[in-house]
């Protein structure tokens, strides 16, 4: 596809989003506004993080594409055909292979390695968005660092469920400071953003922001000294290839009630599954 | 034993609204304990003298010094708006005269009683929700309400969740504006009972805006009658009221309806 610039994007803005970037990464947990292109896809379907891949992508780079946790799902699969087709980079399907890997939902079970790059796409950046609609007023509260309010959520949880029931999106303070919306993987994910070896970046097209966290930042989730945080636990083992530390998905096999737990990461289980 | 110092002194407070007046040269001292209502028709400038003292419209000119839980004085017209904002949440209590302000309505009860005390540190969820529930029982709202949402409170019961909220943090002033607005006769007569007995076990210190002369009776100490963007008289609430002197105090006074 010689009529498209490499990674589609023009020159020009691939510096303005590299730019936004290098100071969301100096600031980490900080939402940086960038002039957000019109992308051949849908918003809601990761116009940020697609931009953001194709700012930091390079021809050397090996990208993988995730949806959920798997390679093969609509959303993935698009993506990955999309750059393979403005760039033409070798693309795998293996976490420990991946220069670069783009997500949706969650971070791959195989440890992160210094020198990889995960993007993450982000449908509403804003973690204090569900108790103050206002732009300014909310810019105002992370500038004054006025997050007591976040508690009030988790609050809301115990009191109407006996527990935290925020199960995904859970918020977190980056580099003891900003308070971050870590986009909408699992709960029990939160744990691998903390000190991280990988770089961290995450893209939001629809609302215009990036937002960082650099490799080894501690992420801590919020909670009440009585509520620690905790992540999911499940009673059964992958059906697959009998993980017990990884996040697994229920699926329903037949009308009569069946089902079978198996491992969100496809790559994970795939590899567990071959040993 | 009343400190000697004002806790707040406001000198020469001044508000224009491009050209036309908000409010002028006004000057008080509101002592420790003390009660002071602003009293005066629509448009006298008694709201915009609150807005200014709380940081929430920008002045011409004055100062206000104010003792801080902290120890020192810091003139709160000039403060950054960092420092005004920290000085609200641990010194200051707000009262709106509608509820729907001062409260989140899709927050449940206890979560709005339990906000202020979360935004200043709190990070026990226990020990959170046994000071709500506490605030409650004063305010006299039925404790199994703590998880039900303000929207199906009646107005009543949603002011006195709202004063529940702007004085958990036990704040040194509390701002209200017209506290008792929109009630009928005999919820403001509930509410009224609750506030003088609550201003006078935790010894608050407070400015009530208000141009119900049977709030400030019953309420403050002390009084000014504000018309026109100026305060016109100011003195003991039962001495203005019962021996007004400037002719615009006499006609406020002389309005008022005996049933």
């Amino acid at each position: 596809m010689s009529e498209y610039n490499f990674a589609y994007l023009d020159e020009h803005t691939k510096r303005m989003i590299r730019r936004a970037i290098l100071k969301a990464v100096a600031i980490p947990g900080y939402q940086v506004p960038f002039g957000s292109r019109e992308m051949p896809l849908p918003y809601g379907w990761g116009t940020g993080g697609i931009q953001v891949t194709a700012s930091v992508i390079g021809p050397d780079d090996v990208l993988k594409v995730i949806d959920q946790g798997a390679d093969d799902t609509t959303n993935a699969v698009s993506i990955r055909r999309f750059f393979v087709s403005t760039t033409n980079v070798r693309t795998t399907t293996r976490t420990d292979e991946a220069t670069l890997i783009q997500t949706r939902h969650r971070i791959p079970e195989t440890p992160l390695a210094e020198g990889q790059i995960v993007v993450f796409q982000v449908p509403i950046p804003e973690p204090l968005r569900w108790l103050e609609p206002r732009e300014s007023e909310t810019r105002t509260m992370h500038a004054l660092e006025e997050y007591g309010v976040m508690h009030v959520r988790l609050y809301e949880d115990i009191a109407q469920h006996g527990h935290v029931a925020t199960s995904y999106d859970y918020p977190v303070v980056v580099n003891g400071r900003y308070l971050m919306r870590p986009s909408p993987i699992p709960k029990f994910d939160n744990p691998k953003l903390d000190g991280n070896p990988a770089l961290l970046l995450f893209g939001a097209g629809r609302e215009k922001r990036i937002y960082a966290v650099p490799p080894y930042t501690p992420v801590r989730s919020l909670d009440f000294e009585d509520h620690p945080f905790t992540i999911e636990r499940w009673s059964e083992r992958c059906a697959l290839c009998g993980a017990d530390d990884s996040f697994l998905d229920e699926i329903i096999v037949d009308d009569k009630g069946g089902r079978l737990y198996v491992c969100s990461d496809t790559d994970y289980c795939a590899r567990r599954q071959r040993r | 034993m009343i400190d000697e110092r004002p806790l707040l002194s406001v000198r020469g407070l001044t508000k224009y609204y491009g050209e036309h007046l908000g409010c002028r040269d006004v000057g008080f001292d509101l002592w420790p304990g003390e009660v002071l209502g602003i009293v005066g028709e629509s448009g006298s400038g008694k709201t915009t003298v609150l807005g200014c003292l709380s940081g929430r419209v920008p002045v011409n000119g004055g100062y206000a010094n104010f003792q801080t839980r902290a120890g020192g004085v810091v003139d709160v017209l000039t403060l950054t708006e960092a420092k005004r904002r920290r000085l609200a949440r641990t010194d200051w209590g707000f009262v709106h005269q509608n509820p729907q302000d001062g409260l989140r309505m899709a927050v449940t009860a206890g979560g709005n009683v339990g906000e202020p005390l979360m935004a200043l540190g709190a990070r026990h969820y226990g020990r959170v929700r046994d000071e709500a529930l506490d605030w409650l029982g004063r305010m006299e709202i039925d404790r199994e309400r703590i998880d039900d949402v303000p929207a199906t409170f009646s107005g009543g019961m949603q002011q006195r969740l709202q004063i529940a909220r702007s004085l958990v943090t036990r704040p040194r002033l509390v701002f209200m504006d017209e506290p008792t607005g929109g009630l009928d006769v005999s919820v403001q007569a509930r509410l009224l009972d609750l506030l003088r007995a609550l201003v006078r076990d935790l010894g608050l210190s407070a400015i009530i805006v208000t141009h119900d002369l049977a709030v400030t009776r019953l309420l403050t100490q002390r009084l000014l009658v504000m018309r026109r963007g100026e305060v016109v008289e100011s003195g003991l609430t039962d001495q203005v009221l019962d021996d007004p002197q400037h002719p615009y105090s006499q006609l406020l006074v002389s309005s008022v309806l005996q049933p």
